[in-house]
């Protein structure tokens, strides 16, 4: 493309031509603010925080959506526009409920941030007004209060276009302009699919996940029961970045020796479970591959994926593997082959879950598949943020922390079940196993980098002893839609399909640490994150799943073999037709 | 004012419905289409209810929030029915000094619903409108086609009896 050569506070960039304001200004070293914009999702120019003087434009333009062209000058930060945005938050902060105090995004908050940041006091200059809203606590995994809503829309376009479900938007019109759904229903009653994408991408304390952390303190306190904890593999990644870690960087050690201290009794690794998850997948797909049984079969890890089906495409169900997700896989283990060999009733055992994603909350609470009858395989599920804010309030030092070693018999994972937290992963790690279960043999190369990357479909074909694998990988419901569309239209077809809800995969889901848009809209987080997970995989000393001991141990004591009839009661599970409306 | 969503029971016909999907039909799959789909089924069914706006989503293929949401952005949209007498209270200026707004707030008393909704019974639905050219009676208030003048909250007890099940 060609570029075209302009002037920011001065300094002189050439950029492609085209670019915004906001990019010109980046390239030059300077940061305008924002709010509203968040790159590829929301380019709406609404909120006019990042107003700036441009040569070829009467009056103040928004820059994050102002094409600069050749040979313009722009001025981001002269005394007028500091004036005017300073004026912008004061009108926000006249209609929003000003509780930091108390704000679960206290000091992680964009506003709140630029108002420090303008010297914008905090009582008001325009009084008027306010509007006056529940807070809607309706859904199992997150909360929305409109009082605290600055109408960016960040949300709404998340959930259209990350997510292609739209059950959230701005209603009503002038003042009375809201955030909701369809007829103010709340949105524990539509097709939300759970996955929280919506509150990672919100600048404020409008959407925030259900806080659960209470629960866990509870129990921990409570002397009659046992207390045990799984680490999700992708949270290894995520937490350390509520600490101030870099994006990226594995903190698996400080994680486990963070929840010792909190008072776990056993302090458990998911990436057990994903092991035993591709045990059982990989030999359901083998099955179903050679029978020819509804293919393609998809991975059912994602809970928000699972409800997408449910809600949207019901007709898929039965394509669906029957495996519970790992975090079902190990609350079932925990309530039956743990509580046996340990000699605890499993009334007592509470298993807390500390999760990258807000539809594993939605997940917990469906039991009619649970492994002992009347108890939930998962008792508590808290996000990464809602572990940060448990570690914070015990006064851990978590920078300080030894590292610690995960606890037998769940506590070995293997490098397969690590990279389930980025998209592609799981079905590399069936793909690693299920080279296995058809030739006899390892796989010479175990890294099956096709199946890698975030862009939101990959396709392979992998030729297995003759046995030709068609597969593919989507994350990011809007591409899982646009795949289901393909494969029901006959334009592609494939064996094995592997859906993660949140685009990049669970590195990026709806309970990880909030990256603000001035992150997002410059670092490709879910990259970075997966990264991470890619080098701790070529880490550890097992890569394979079924090499995994403690998975070896497992069936040799009491599951058997895979997709076993034992293994069938526990592990696995069924799903229902949704209705949309 | 937010939009008063309707509570009344939905009664549309298979009539009305096939008309609306043959509007849908000749759309062909054009969602820029949208706003004109729902003036043709507020044409159709005299306001939006909750089934006429999912029959939207459905057959425009969008989703139900994105029909919603225009829904309460236009004022030509209406999510309540009108009633079988349609009042319209002035809160246009001169007749909003003279107290109008009293005699709206008498109105919803005395119905049991805001503006913008219509009594459970059909009976009568509320709305407010700005200026119907008779200042000088002001405040007014128009039933059906009928103006009246002068009104004050005692009045709006005698307006309503007047009407009732006519
Ligand atoms: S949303 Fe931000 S500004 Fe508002 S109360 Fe919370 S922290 Fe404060
Ligand atoms: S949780 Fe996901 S589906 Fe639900 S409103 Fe938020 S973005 Fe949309
Ligand atoms: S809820 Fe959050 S993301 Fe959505 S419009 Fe309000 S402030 Fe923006
Ligand atoms: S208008 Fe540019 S960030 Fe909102």
């Amino acid at each position: 493309m060609e570029n075209i050569n302009v002037k920011v506070n001065g300094v002189s960039v050439s950029v492609p031509a085209g670019s915004t304001a906001l990019t010109a200004a980046r390239t030059a070293g300077v940061e305008i603010p924002t709010l509203c914009y968040l790159k590829d999702i929301n380019e709406i120019g609404a909120c006019r925080i990042c107003v700036v003087e441009a040569s070829k434009a009467r009056g103040l333009v928004a820059a994050c959506v102002y094409p600069v062209s050749d040979g313009e000058e722009i001025t981001t930060n002269s005394p007028k526009l500091i004036e005017s945005r300073k004026m912008t938050l004061e009108l926000l902060l006249s209609n929003h409920k000003k509780k930091c105090l108390t704000c679960v995004r206290s000091e992680n908050c964009e506003l709140q941030k630029l108002c420090k940041e303008y010297g914008v006091e905090f009582d008001d200059r325009f009084e008027g007004a306010m509007n006056k809203y529940d807070i809607d606590r309706s859904a199992s995994h997150m909360y929305r209060d409109n009082e605290k809503c600055i109408l960016c829309r960040r949300c709404s376009a998340a959930c259209e276009k990350l997510q292609a479900v739209s059950v959230i938007g701005a209603n009503d019109r002038g003042f009375d302009t809201h955030i909701a759904s369809p007829f103010e229903m709340p949105l524990g009653s539509v097709a939300c699919v759970s996955c929280g994408q919506c509150i990672n991408v919100c600048p404020t304390g409008a959407l925030s996940e259900r806080d659960d952390t209470q629960k866990v303190f509870d129990a921990l306190s409570d002397p009659t029961k046992h207390v045990i904890v799984q680490t999700a593999p992708s949270v290894r990644v995520g937490l350390g970045e509520e600490f101030g870690y870099p994006i990226g960087s594995i903190v698996t050690g400080k994680l486990v020796t963070a929840l010792r201290r909190l008072g776990f009794d056993k302090v458990f690794d998911t990436n057990f479970s994903a092991d035993l998850t591709i045990m059982e997948e990989a030999t359901e797909f083998v099955t179903r591959y050679t029978n020819k049984d509804h293919l393609p079969m998809f991975t059912s890890c994602s809970p928000g994926w699972i409800k997408f089906v449910e809600y949207y495409y019901p007709e898929f169900i039965p394509n669906l593997s029957t495996c519970k997700s790992p975090q079902g896989m190990f609350g079932a283990t925990a309530k039956t082959y743990y509580a046996e060999k340990e000699g605890i009733d499993p009334q007592d055992i509470f298993v807390v879950s500390v999760m990258p994603c807000t539809a594993k909350k939605f997940e917990a609470e469906r039991i009619d598949h649970s492994a002992v009858k009347g108890l939930p395989d998962i008792d508590v599920v808290i996000t990464v943020r809602e572990l940060a804010r448990m570690i914070r309030k015990a006064g851990i030092l978590f920078r300080d922390l030894p590292d610690g070693e995960y606890d037998s018999p769940f506590g070995l994972g293997s490098g397969a079940g690590t990279i389930f937290g980025a998209t592609g992963g799981v079905m590399e790690a069936a793909l690693r196993t299920a080279v296995k279960a058809v030739t006899g043999k390892d796989a010479e190369c175990l890294d099956f980098l096709d199946v890698r990357g975030t862009q939101g479909i990959k396709e392979a074909t992998y030729d297995l002893n003759g046995n030709i694998i068609r597969v593919a990988v989507a994350s990011g419901i809007s591409n899982a839609k646009k795949l289901l569309e393909m494969i029901k239209s006959g334009e592609k077809e494939y064996d094995f399909v592997e859906i993660m809800a949140c685009p990049g995969g669970c590195v990026n889901g709806g309970g990880q640490p909030i990256q603000p848009a001035s992150v997002r809209n410059n670092v490709d987080i879910r990259a970075t994150r997966a990264a991470g997970l890619y080098q701790d995989d070529l880490n550890l000393p097992v890569r394979l799943s079924h090499e995994n001991p403690d998975i070896k141990r497992v069936y040799d004591e009491y599951f058997g073999t895979p997709n076993s009839h034992k293994s069938h009661e526990i592990l696995h599970t069924g799903y229902t037709v949704r209705k949309k409306y | 004012m937010k939009k008063p969503i309707s509570k009344i029971p939905f009664n549309g016909t298979p009539e009305q419905e096939a008309k609306l999907k043959a509007a849908i039909e000749r759309s062909n799959g054009n969602k820029s289409e949208l706003i004109y789909i729902m003036q043709q089924a507020q044409d159709i069914y005299g306001y939006l209810p909750y089934e006429v706006q999912v029959m939207i989503a459905e057959g425009m293929d969008v989703p139900l929030e994105k029909v919603y949401g225009v829904a309460t952005f236009y004022s030509q949209f209406a999510l309540s029915p009108k009633g079988k007498n349609a009042i319209s209270v002035c809160l246009g200026t001169a007749c909003y000094v003279k107290g109008s707004k009293a005699v709206m707030d008498k109105f919803s008393s005395e119905l049991g619903i805001e503006p913008g909704q219509c009594t459970a019974d059909g009976e009568f639905s509320l709305e407010s409108c700005r200026c119907v050219g008779a200042c000088g009676l002001a405040p007014v208030c128009v039933v059906n086609d009928d103006v009246y003048g002068k009104v004050t909250p005692e009045k709006v007890v005698e307006i309503i009896a007047k009407y009732k099940s006519k």
